[in-house]
């Protein structure tokens, strides 16, 4: 007896918006990214749900070579992220994204 | 209840709270370890969907990877075990809003959609089938190298941001 699809997806959209609250609510830029993390893992449990239950994607292995190329770009984003933090942090002595706002008129 | 349905009700706790941990924790330090037990709770999902590379992928980038790098940036750029006076900015009751809206209304979509579902096996040779399709021409071979060219960009970039002047 299977899991059903949806309760994999019900899981994902929660990991999903946890991770969103995370980034909107969140004043260190540290933990703004870590809510990007969380977001795109929710995602990624969504391809894999949908590649393991609907033969049609399944027959093409696309939801498994989407998830390896998201999880590709995850890595990139927190590798290029972590370095502005670092950057910023040397420049203004905090990674509070509040007080980073020289852009603003 | 089988023993998957036993299974996935525990990955799920330990996903959720890893991923409430992280949110809700007033020391960075201790949500990027919370974010280690989502990463892993993650993992096993993907172990129950059939999708043992993933999983093994997951583990190795995810855990070995990324939370190191994020835990590395936190002692670089603060006090690790400090719990900030100000954790959350202006905006966080209507981040909480929208977020649970979000859920409401994804929840509500999940459950009204009739997905088409196929009850079948996953084939032994996925994995080979894999790796074939991401270096096939006529598969995913475009994205597996522009893949690769876009991790030697960020390589590049995160050594020439971060490093000193």
């Amino acid at each position: 007896m299977q899991v059903p699809l949806s309760w994999y997806l019900i899981v994902a959209a929660a990991l999903f918006c946890i991770g969103l609250y995370g980034v909107l609510s969140r004043r260190n830029a540290i933990g703004i990214l870590m809510g990007v993390e969380l977001m795109l893992n929710a995602v990624n449990v969504n391809l894999i749900a949908f590649w393991r239950y609907v033969e049609a994607v399944r027959a093409t292995m696309a939801g498994q070579v989407f998830a390896i190329i998201v999880i590709t770009v995850a890595a990139a984003e927190a590798a290029v992220g972590l370095a502005l933090i670092i950057a910023i942090y040397r420049n203004r002595h905090t990674v509070d994204v509040t007080e980073a706002d020289q852009l603003k008129l | 209840m089988s023993v998957q349905h036993a299974v996935f009700i525990i990955l799920s706790a330990i996903a959720l709270i890893g991923a409430l941990g992280v949110v809700l924790n007033r020391r960075l330090f201790r949500s990027a370890l919370f974010l280690v037990l989502s990463f892993v709770g993650v993992a096993g999902f993907y172990i129950l969907l059939e999708a043992e590379l993933l999983a093994m992928i997951q583990l190795l980038v995810y855990v070995g990877a990324i939370a190191i790098l994020i835990i590395f940036a936190i002692m670089l750029s603060r006090q690790a075990m400090v719990a900030d006076d100000k954790v959350l900015n202006e905006q966080w009751a209507l981040g909480w809003l929208v977020a649970v809206l979000l859920f409401a209304a994804l929840v509500y979509v999940l459950v009204k959609v009739n997905w088409p579902v196929v009850e079948v096996a996953v084939p032994a040779n996925s994995i080979q089938r894999l790796g074939e399709s991401l270096v096939n021409p006529n598969g995913f071979v475009l994205p597996f190298e522009v893949a690769s060219v876009l991790l030697l960009v960020a390589l590049v970039g995160a050594v020439i941001i971060a490093r000193e002047k």
